[in-house]
């Protein structure tokens, strides 16, 4: 069996080197689609890193009238640190909110003379809510909104911030799974006419091997002996195809990695491409072995009738 | 050993490729199918290298209906019948020895009994010397016996030569005549179709003459007579 298996893979490495430049063609193509794959992977890791760096900033903050008593807001504070969907709380008092923003506009001249002629500190009380992860934040904000769980009810919140990082993330969200999905019909695409091209490489080899085949039958030899080289060369083709493939990530990677990282929010595609090397193997290889063998079968299956 | 009952093979245009034919060969003989061109002695091959299935009757091998065998082990079968052909039919990038050794490898022999074994066959059909030659670097002689030889290498039961001579001089003729009879003589069933008188009256063995389909004489010692 063993013997055989060994025989079936040395004829199938013969089939494919004999084929030269239809050979050739065939691995172009799947290469093409396999780099694509591979862009995939990388765009998906690249929005992937932005979507959970833009999450990691976001937080609810939830600004208190300025009428609200320290007491009703430290109590807000300490009832919402119990929740087990709260990562962290801060507050920030009024005067330390008064003294953030002279902070902030110290070269804006006109804007403190403003504040100074008002005579009071216009500004409220506010809470930075950290979830643990960013799907619980609804729960939280449902937690505020419900004037009974609040100690001086609800009309001491002036605003919850919620709404505005939503809309951010679910556009981004929306984003990928866009991108995602084009990605998946050029996959397709391209996967398509890779398994053509392999099917007709499979097919040209099978006639030119027709004298051979034609013995093969003759002196007794299997189905599977007769077929399995024709199906070995095609994933051959799929797995010379992913090596190429991977090579090509490796400058490319190296390049991109060294000119957008800073562009790319400290995101390096060569560190990813070094870091994450045995899953772009696997995935492409296995790709490659997929598109090559199920065109070979299907043109064996098809073309060479035992 | 081979048993053709009542075996009809009817074409698509009504032509009949053979008719009600009745044959029964023992094993170890020796039997020349003569008969002109379109007789139906092809056909008759055909059937029992279960190529093509009879309209009527049924092929017997060692009590198997050769046509009931499935398709995913007719190979098994196949394994018992070493076929020559006029036309030599090797594979031209292959060595007389790799010729010989590929029928080995495709039947899943080891590569130690290819190694011992493709030289002695290589001696037997008297081309010990020219393992290395490809295809065109041999004569047509030459290359008939090294299709004897690949047709032999895995033993089989019975040897099926269609036309074996039919590409050959009267020199190589003789010579792969005797390497038949010397086959035969060690025990193999050799069934051969041929349109040579000379070789069919030399034999002195068992002719069956054919006719447009029908089997018309039958001959334990039989002369080519059409």
């Amino acid at each position: 069996m063993l013997t055989t298996l060994r025989r079936i893979v040395s004829g199938g490495a013969m089939n494919f080197g004999r084929s030269g430049l239809v050979s050739f063609a065939t691995v172009l193509i799947m290469t093409a689609t396999l780099v694509i794959i591979g862009t995939l992977l990388f765009l998906s890791a690249i929005l992937s890193n932005t979507l959970a760096a833009i999450e990691d900033k976001v937080d609810i903050n939830v600004y208190f009238t300025t009428t609200a008593a320290e007491s009703d807001i430290l109590s807000v504070q300490a009832d919402l640190k119990k929740r087990p969907d709260v990562s962290s709380v801060s507050y920030t008092s009024r005067d330390q909110a008064l003294a953030d923003f002279r902070t902030r506009h110290a070269d804006d001249q006109l804007t403190l003379q403003a504040l100074d002629q008002l005579g009071e500190n216009p500004l409220g009380a506010s809470l930075a809510i950290k979830a643990i992860d960013p799907t619980k934040y609804a729960g939280i904000v449902n937690f505020l909104s419900d004037g009974s769980n609040i100690s001086g009810g609800s009309s001491i919140i002036e605003r919850i911030n919620y709404y505005q990082n939503k809309t951010v993330i679910d556009r981004l969200t929306a984003a990928i799974q866009a991108t995602e999905k084009a990605g998946i019909a050029i996959v397709i695409l391209f996967a398509l006419a890779s398994v053509i091209i392999t099917f007709a490489t499979i097919r040209l080899a099978i006639y030119s091997a027709r004298d051979e085949i034609a013995v093969m039958r003759l002196v007794g030899a299997s189905n599977m002996y007769i077929r399995g080289p024709f199906i070995v060369a095609g994933i051959i083709a799929g797995i010379v195809s992913a090596l190429i493939s991977l090579a090509l990530f490796y400058p490319a990677s190296y390049y991109a990695g060294k000119s957008l990282s800073q562009w790319l929010g400290g995101f390096n595609l060569f560190s990813y491409y070094t870091s994450h090397f045995a899953y772009l193997f696997l995935v492409l290889v296995g790709s490659g072995i997929l598109l090559g063998g199920i065109a070979s079968f299907v043109a064996v299956r098809r073309y060479l009738r035992i | 050993m081979i048993y053709f009952d009542k075996v009809t093979k009817m074409y698509r245009d009504g032509t009949p490729g053979l008719e009600d034919v009745t044959i029964s060969i023992a094993p170890k003989e020796f039997v020349s199918i003569v008969g002109h061109s379109g007789a139906g002695k092809t056909t008759l091959l055909k059937m029992l290298l279960a190529e093509d299935t009879p309209t009527e009757g049924t092929v017997f091998f060692e009590d198997v209906d050769v046509h009931s065998v499935p398709k995913h082990s007719l190979h098994h079968y196949r394994r018992k019948l070493g076929m020559v052909f006029q036309d030599f039919r090797l594979i031209p990038n292959k060595t007389a020895y790799e010729n010989i050794a590929f029928a080995m490898e495709a039947a899943g022999r080891a590569d130690d009994e290819i190694a011992s074994d493709v030289p002695y066959i290589l001696n037997l059909v008297d081309l010990g010397n020219k393992g290395g030659h490809f295809p065109h670097q041999l004569s047509g002689g030459e290359q008939q016996r090294v299709a004897i030889g690949r047709a032999i290498v895995n033993q089989p039961d019975v040897i099926i030569a269609d036309e074996p001579t039919g590409n050959l001089d009267p020199v190589n003729t003789y010579e792969i005549v005797e390497i038949l009879k010397k086959i035969n003589e060690l025990g193999t069933t050799v069934l051969i179709t041929t349109h040579n008188k000379g070789v069919v009256d030399a034999m002195g063995k068992r002719v069956i003459t054919m006719e447009r389909g029908r089997v018309t004489r039958d001959d334990a010692h039989g002369q080519y007579i059409l």
